[in-house]
């Protein structure tokens, strides 16, 4: 099978342009005969959601939680990027596309990359009219800051909460319609299968988390705005609700899942306290602006540390190893979250980490605080030291603060073509949960803009085209495979609910976790890789056999939503390690120790593994078929990434 | 339904009657303990006595006085709708609660202390405004003119201990009141100003303290003095 | 630490309900408050008893969905959201009392999850600027003073969460819904809806049942987010004059 990802032919500054007026284009008055369904209302879903609505398609918005207003998109900190170039420091559109390709690590299309950043302007001009308090210099007009290493200051932002504004503005977009009777909503339901009928997506099928109610939706297009899959690893940033399900049911139902391995590590989390961890909160990246990243010169030092024996501010400046200041001099501790991440595993796998668990680092604000003054450091970071102190209750005002990595995002996710559809017409995903953009690896306050970006400019246009090519009848949903992936979908709650073994689906998760974590995590190996194989077909098995999910279907039950989920990520799991046992190189977040430069750094083969790995599903209990797209670059030299 | 009645049907439109009808009082409070400072004036009553006419017969303190009764009424009315809609608004109430940590002890209490003062009011009234208007109450001459001797009833009165206490305490809660309708009435008029709030707050809280505290040394001093 | 936990249980919206106690031994102080139910859950779990429900998600203090109104106070002791409360603000050997948030307009669906959609229809009755995707000025044209902007954002923190209403001895939403109405009604962008927004966002606070406000504080005193009452006085003053001035009848 020849993966068609429908790159408009052309120069590639004019292929959005042209593709735009190549699109078919809806009849005003079709255009309420059609209806679409928008699962997740995050930036991608509830712009989606809100813009098809305007432009008079009939939408149905759903999400798992109890309100649109609270998907995941909301906990964004730092930022989102434009080429706006309002500060006249050399930022464009080709700059923003060249510094997000090769931040991706050369492993992304450069059409959709540059697509992304022409757009990205229209972003900023869309959220500042419905609102949205971006912050502002004393002249009124629009603020910029660097984020995550740029060079060019392209970061537009809302205080500490830019994802939360940027949410509640197409939140807005959407009440809007809502109010306007063109999208029905859907809270507290998640979407359970997608319906395919004669190859094309023509519905879903949901439950209702209140009543357990199992139904289904038909429609003439179907797009999943749901999100990454970052909870495989149990520990996160995501959300706790944050799951795979949607778009594992699509990946099923004949969607491609491509780069699933590609996930990124946030250097500056808030490292784990204990066992009964449930989460990870990351803390802004911009606090490498300031902090210094550090840890013992040597392990006995560190040990004492540990003990309790010696405190971190007792340690002479000699005694700290200032490590990424040391091996990156010209970035510093500046350096790209990919690059951060790993050496401060390195770092503590020497026997250097300095919580009581071994696996932190310090974030040191000593010096900014001498040289700047604890005023100059409280307005800028003020509510992130407070959330700091909330959580481990020290003041990283008298203490450095202690930071690990944590997973953040994945790159990865249902493979799309230009037009954001997946392997199966009809079916399309936006946002985190397409893999497109990014590439191995994104740079910060990308994100919100890949969101928005699909959902409010690229959706609109590409979906019309599909759409015109439909007849505007009414899609049926008593067509028997309607029934049957209803039936499908009760058998499968039925046979968790049967299995009432004796432990909790949490104690799964965790374990699936870890194997995650510890062998596909930041740094992974062939061996590894293969033994988490086994791990997981292992834990799978014991999952079906002896989890215990307490209640029935007919009523509010989080376990059973949760075993629903876990039930998904153990299938995920696998295949993201076959998928890192594939790619035999390094590459962005996907480091194979393997395949490593002689100081340490990550060894792409762009002869070898340019190409995007998409796999198919082949049914339960195989291994799936992997499908390559080759990437061709037009228009940029891959070069070898380099931050010395 | 008229935008008018729908306004005033709304919530905000409630509170906006509380308001109006609360700052109309204060400020009739203001007018009538400066009046009745004419007690300490030590002629014998001459001065409150000539006062009580002026007020029971000028047309335009006639006027207030009928504002000052929808005042009162609209108060109590509005308060009994906003206190029914409030403990709809909450069918179920929580079995612990700790407000004394997040608000004052007099904002969570103005019905109670309101139901208080109202009923203060009807033995206030009936102790002395409705025996000014319909009572026996003995005449006294000044310069030619007959007056009703009010400040003879008021002596009278005070000399009782309980009576004396009853007001002693009822501005007690009055203060209570005050110390939280007068800046809230600002606030629900929308009159809430970085600049001007502070000002506000503080000239409530002198009122809510002065004014009682000037009502209730009248019965004091008349108590202590009175021969 | 070992707690004793008196939990609201209620099977479903039709269902009484009442307290059940608990005992949570071996808490940490380093757990989140959720963390500790989690802890509480899986032990149900294996002993066969059903999971107490409760509403969270990210758990970082910014979605609005963990509730709880925790010995006397919404999401506890600290000013907080519930999933930011750590057990180190608890003593060994407290009683904790845990109650779902408690209003008409947030009928309890299950133990201590409530519907709070009540907010998304205020939301929707003109919580928004009525502006199609696409067809924007520059967003440099519209120049707002950095103070508004501020004071615009101060009311945007808004989360959502309900704390105003679960504080509040009257249920009123007024905090909620004023500081959607300040943030559009400071902001350029919302003067065109100005009026008709106030209006009609009231009017829908109205129809959902809240209490009405008795400007005691205690929402902005809870607040999460320290959303300042101001707002309402704000809220108040659109209101009043848009009543009197705008065209709709």
């Amino acid at each position: 099978m020849i993966l068609d990802s429908k790159i408009p032919a052309g120069p590639l500054a004019e292929k959005w342009t042209k593709h735009k007026f190549s699109s078919k284009l809806v009849n005003p008055a079709n255009k309420r005969k059609y209806d679409v369904i928008v699962v997740g209302t995050g930036l991608a879903g509830a712009s989606a959601a809100a813009s098809l609505a305007e432009l008079g398609y009939n939408v149905k918005a759903f999400c798992f939680q109890d309100s649109p207003r609270r998907a995941h998109s909301i906990a964004a900190q730092g930022g989102i990027n434009a080429a706006k170039n309002y500060q006249n420091d050399g930022d464009s559109i080709y700059r923003l596309f060249y510094d997000t390709i090769k931040g991706g690590d050369y492993r992304a299309r450069e059409a959709n990359v540059y697509r992304l950043a022409e757009v990205s302007v229209k972003i900023i001009d869309q959220c500042v009219a419905q609102g949205v308090p971006f912050a502002r210099e004393y002249g009124g007009l629009l603020a910029n800051r660097s984020f995550g290493g740029a060079q060019v200051s392209r970061t537009f932002y809302a205080r500490g909460q830019t994802g939360q504004q940027l949410l509640l503005g197409a939140y807005s977009a959407l009440s809007r319609q809502v109010a306007n009777g063109k999208v029905k909503l859907f809270p507290r339901t998640e979407m359970m299968d997608v319906v395919v009928i004669d190859g094309q997506a023509k519905g879903i099928v949901t439950r209702n988390l209140i009543t357990g109610a199992v139904e289904t939706h038909a429609a003439h297009a179907v797009l999943l705005c749901t999100g990454g899959y970052g909870n495989v690893f149990f520990l996160s940033t995501n959300a706790m609700g944050s799951n795979v399900t949607a778009a594992w049911r699509a990946h099923k139902r004949g969607a491609f899942f491509a780069n699933p391995c590609f996930t990124q590590i946030h250097p500056t989390c808030i490292p784990v306290s204990g066992d009964h961890q449930s989460k990870l909160t990351l803390m802004s990246e911009s606090l490498r602006n300031d902090g210094r990243v550090w840890v013992p010169a040597t392990v006995e030092i560190a040990e004492k540390l540990r003990k309790g024996q010696i405190k971190a501010n007792d340690i002479k400046e000699d005694d700290r190893d200032y490590f990424l200041e040391r091996k990156y001099p010209s970035f510093g501790n500046l350096v790209p979250r990919d690059v951060a991440s790993r050496n401060a595993k390195y770092v503590c796998d020497e026997g250097r980490g300095v919580n009581e668990t071994g696996e932190a680092v310090f974030l040191d604000f000593r010096d900014a605080i001498k040289r700047d003054t604890r005023k100059i450091i409280e307005q800028k970071y003020g509510n992130l030291f407070d959330m700091y102190k909330q959580i481990t209750g020290e003041d990283p005002y008298e203490n450095p603060m202690m930071i690990y990595p944590a997973v953040h995002y994945t790159m990865g996710g249902l493979w799309v073509d230009y037009n954001l559809m997946t392997t199966v017409p009809g079916l399309y995903a936006l946002g985190e949960a397409n893999f497109s953009e990014h590439g191995a690896n994104r740079l910060g306050a990308s994100a919100l803009m890949q969101g928005l970006a699909d959902g409010y400019f690229v959706i609109p246009y590409t979906v019309g085209d599909y759409l015109a090519q439909l007849a505007p009848t009414k899609v049926d949903e008593n067509h028997p495979e309607f029934a049957r992936a209803k039936e499908e979908v009760k058998q499968g709650i039925e046979r968790l609910l049967k299995i009432n073994g004796s432990k909790p689906v949490d104690y799964f998760h965790k374990r699936l976790g870890k194997i995650m974590w510890d062998k596909c995590g930041m740094a992974r190996t062939e061996i590894g890789l293969k033994e988490a194989k086994a791990d997981i077909q292992a834990l799978k098995k014991e999952f079906w056999s002896n989890v215990k999910v307490m209640g029935t279907n007919e009523e509010l039950n989080q376990t059973l939503e949760k075993a629903n989920r876990v039930a998904d990520f153990l299938e995920l799991g696998e295949l993201m390690v076959d998928d890192a046992l594939n790619r035999n190189e390094s590459c962005g977040g996907h480091f194979r120790e393997e395949y490593q430069t002689p100081d340490g750094e990550a060894l792409r083969d762009d002869e070898n593994f340019a190409y995007v790995a998409a796999w198919k599903y082949l049914g339960e209990g195989q291994d799936e078929e992997l499908v390559k797209e080759e990437l061709v670059f037009e228009n940029v030299k891959l070069t070898q990434r380099s931050y010395k | 339904m008229s935008w008018v009645t729908k306004t005033l049907n709304s919530t905000l439109g409630k509170k906006l009657i509380m308001a109006l009808t609360g700052l109309f009082l204060i400020l009739f409070l203001t007018g009538h303990v400066s009046g009745n400072l004419l007690l300490f004036k030590g002629d014998g009553g001459q001065a409150f006595n000539m006062y009580a006419k002026f007020m029971t017969t000028n047309p335009a303190v006639k006027l207030l006085s009928y504002l000052t009764y929808i005042s009162v009424i609209g108060h109590v009315i509005y308060s009994i709708f906003l206190s029914r809609q409030n403990k709809a608004a909450r069918p179920v109430n929580y079995s612990t609660s700790k407000g004394s940590t997040n608000s004052a002890w007099s904002s969570r209490n103005m019905g109670v202390l309101g139901t208080i003062i109202l009923i203060f009011l009807v033995v206030h009234l009936q102790g002395f405004w409705a025996q000014m208007h319909w009572g026996q109450v003995p005449s006294v001459t000044y310069d030619g003119e007959e007056y009703k001797d009010l400040f003879l009833i008021v002596n009278g009165a005070f000399k009782q201990l309980w009576l004396v206490a009853l007001y002693v305490i009822s501005m007690v809660f009055l203060g209570f009141h005050l110390s939280h309708g007068f800046a809230s009435a600002f606030q629900t008029l929308g009159l809430n100003h970085k600049k001007y709030s502070p000002a506000i707050q503080t000239a409530g809280s002198i009122y809510c303290i002065l004014v009682p505290a000037l009502f209730a040394s009248m019965p004091i001093y008349i108590y202590f003095t009175s021969y | 630490m070992k707690l004793t936990l008196k939990i609201w249980r209620q099977k479903n919206a039709a269902d009484k309900g009442g307290f059940a106690t608990y005992t949570a031994d071996q808490v940490s102080k380093d757990m989140s408050f959720l963390e500790m139910l989690d802890v509480l859950n899986d032990q149900l779990t294996e002993k066969g008893e059903d999971p107490v429900h409760f509403d969270h998600d990210c758990r970082e203090g910014i979605c609005g969905m963990c509730s709880l109104y925790i010995n006397g106070k919404p999401h506890g002791p600290q000013q907080t959201t519930t999933c930011q409360l750590h057990m180190r603000s608890f003593s060994d050997g407290e009683t904790i009392t845990i109650e779902p948030w408690r209003a008409k307009a947030f009928p309890v669906v299950k133990d201590l999850v409530v519907n709070r959609s009540a907010f998304d229809r205020i939301i929707q009755a003109g919580g928004y600027v009525s502006v199609n995707t696409g067809g924007v000025p520059d967003a440099n044209e519209i120049p707002i003073p950095k103070t508004i902007a501020d004071l615009a954002m101060d009311a945007a923190q808004c989360i959502g969460c309900g704390a105003c209403v679960a504080a509040c001895k009257n249920a009123s939403a007024m905090l909620f819904t004023s500081a959607k109405v300040s943030q559009l009604a400071l902001l350029p962008q919302g003067q065109v809806e100005r009026k008709t927004r106030a209006e009609k966002m009231v009017a829908q606070m109205d129809a959902e049942g809240f209490g009405a406000c008795t400007n005691t504080g205690a929402c902005e005193a809870e607040c999460p987010k320290g959303i300042s009452i101001t707002n309402i006085a704000r809220m108040n003053r659109e209101y009043f004059s848009a009543v009197v001035s705008s065209e709709n009848v």
